[in-house]
């Protein structure tokens, strides 16, 4: 068992000792981590779990907390895959994409209908100028995801309709998250492209070689 | 002056967060004399921003007071952040700046020029506020600190009060969610170079076109969301307006990056402090544990916070857009009841808004 001693380290000192450590293990194991606080105790077991470990936590006496963190086949193997312990960074980046089973090359996620921020008119104009800079680039994405405000821009009444069809006529995949198109209320609008959902959204970014989020 | 100098990591505690918990100082405050005047509008006695005293029917003088330990490495941003969140009191309390003076604390056996920095970039700010900087005081300390005196000038009828809200009521706040969350992933030096330049960008921006936009509408009441948390200040409102609100968490803007790094466990202290608070009034709802942390984080100049009537919300966000305010605006949720003897916080997925 490896033992990190974070006594008298204030916020965030002992969640990125914890890290650290979760980063070195190279298989399922245990690490207790010590503490002299509840914030660190909590945010600890936060780190763990965000790791895909297990967390119990037991107070050793006054100002004295000890955090045991089990790390089991999956979560080792998440954090093997991660090479940093950090479940938000998991996804590991094939090298080409024969490495990567699912073969996925560029992805575009788009999360906005503008690009940038500052104006917000300014921004709109960007958008759509950016993603008709896209049909003219020789070496086009291979899926476009659009979520959240980006969903306005797949539906009825989106200036960018044309370019898009031009994209998807060259084989460009268009997907829209559902879930956004449910809370805009224009999912009967849709106009091009599939409607997705948040398991495919998070695979195909995961899969991607990489992603541009303009 | 000395690159290699990161002032946050002289402070224990950066900004806001630094905050002495709302317990420890409600039960400190308790025990002070009661003072009364019948020219003070606003005392301590609600727990409001500032005091405000009314000097003749037209003029009543807003006076405050904030400082902190550094919230940022840059010495001129920390300046900058320091007034910014000084200024946002008498911005809250529906007033206009008019004075300000330095307080300061500075290690003896730091480079003066640091100091310099810090101070250029506070009086940038308080210029860009329309205000005088006129002095201040100085002592040495191992911690450096920095912030400011404000005077400010309001009307008497129209101070904002952060109690007053009513039934109905749309609660929008003028800056995205995070600070704390995010400096504290950039002490742990995990945050993203988009969240460190968002961070410093939110914490940096006045909130004065916010309060000079939202003059044209009628505001129930307005709090600047600071080292409480939205949830700790929201508090403030339901408790002094007898008021129940309601919090939907997925319309709320957050800063990027701020809920990965809270599922990271990337949370200041003052963050469960603020929890601990509130919990007596808090229904958490089947909300998601993150966005507890999310919304009790101590914000460090951070937006404010109106209660405006329902049928003017929309109006507002548009004056708010195209006042292009350089911040997110969001509806963060709506009273459902006020005047009752139960005030209460109630988190959601979502409001609507008609």
């Amino acid at each position: 068992m490896i033992t990190v001693n974070a006594m008298g380290d204030i916020c965030p000192i002992p969640v990125v000792k914890t890290k650290k450590a979760l980063g070195e293990m190279d298989g399922p194991g245990q690490i207790e981590v010590l503490v002299d606080n509840e914030t660190a105790v909590k945010n600890v077991t936060k780190m763990a779990k965000s790791s895909g470990a297990a967390a119990e936590s037991e107070q050793l006496g006054e100002r004295q907390y000890r955090v045991l963190i089990t790390v089991g086949e999956a979560a080792a193997a998440q954090l093997k895959a991660s090479g940093s312990g950090n479940a938000s960074q998991a996804q590991n980046r094939p090298e080409t994409a024969s490495d990567c089973r699912t073969c996925i090359g560029t992805v575009v996620a788009v999360g906005s209908d503008r690009m940038g921020e500052g104006s917000e008119e300014l921004g709109h104009i960007l958008m759509k100028s950016f993603l008709f800079a896209l049909t003219q680039l020789d070496d086009m994405p291979d899926k476009i995801l659009f979520y959240n405000g980006g969903a306005k821009l797949t539906v009825e009444g989106s200036e960018s309709l044309e370019d898009l069809k031009t994209l998807e006529e060259q084989g460009v995949e268009i997907m829209t998250c559902g879930t956004c198109l449910d809370y805009y209320g224009i999912k009967d609008k849709l106009a091009i492209g599939s409607v997705t959902n948040m398991y495919s959204i998070a695979e195909t970014l995961q899969g991607a070689m990489s992603v541009i989020r303009p | 002056m000395n690159e290699e100098i990161r002032l946050t990591q002289f402070a224990k505690h950066g900004g806001c967060a630094a905050k002495i918990g709302p317990d420890t100082l409600s039960r400190v405050l308790g025990r002070l004399p009661k003072f009364s005047d019948p020219d003070l509008i606003v005392g301590f006695e609600t727990s409001d921003d500032a005091a405000v005293y009314k000097i003749t029917d037209d003029v009543a003088v807003i006076q405050t007071l904030d400082f902190f330990t550094p919230v940022a490495d840059d010495p001129y941003t920390f300046g900058q952040v320091a007034a910014a969140n000084a200024l946002s009191d008498v911005y809250a309390m529906g007033g206009e700046p008019k004075i300000a003076l330095n307080i300061v604390c500075f290690p003896g056996d730091l480079d003066p020029d640091i100091l310099g920095e810090i101070l250029r970039g506070g009086a940038e700010k308080v210029r860009e506020a329309g205000a005088v900087l006129v002095g201040g005081h100085s002592i040495q300390d191992d911690e450096p600190k920095y912030g400011l005196s404000v005077a400010g000038l309001v009307h008497p009828d129209r101070v904002y009060k952060n109690f007053g809200c009513e039934k109905g009521d749309v609660l929008i706040l003028t800056k995205q969610l995070g600070s704390g969350i995010v400096n504290t992933a950039v002490k742990a030096q995990l945050a993203s170079e988009e969240s460190e330049r968002e961070v410093i960008r939110v914490m940096t921006t006045l909130n004065k076109k916010a309060k000079e936009t939202a003059a044209d509408f009628t505001v129930h009441a307005c709090t600047d969301v600071t080292g409480f948390g939205l949830l700790g200040h929201c508090s403030e409102m339901a408790d002094a307006g007898g008021a129940v609100i309601e919090l939907g968490v997925e319309g709320i803007a957050f800063m990027h990056g701020a809920k990965e790094y809270a599922e990271m466990g990337l949370i200041p202290g003052g963050a469960y402090r603020n929890q601990k608070h509130v919990s007596r009034l808090l229904d958490t709802g089947d909300v998601s544990e993150v966005y507890v942390d999310l919304l009790s984080d101590p914000q460090t100049s951070g937006g404010l916070l109106f209660a405006v009537p329902e049928n003017e919300a929309e109006d507002l966000l548009r004056a708010f857009e195209r006042a292009d305010l350089g911040t997110k605006v969001s509806v963060v949720g709506r009273v459902l009841e006020s005047g009752t003897d139960k005030p209460g916080i109630r988190l959601c997925d979502k409001v609507e808004i008609k």
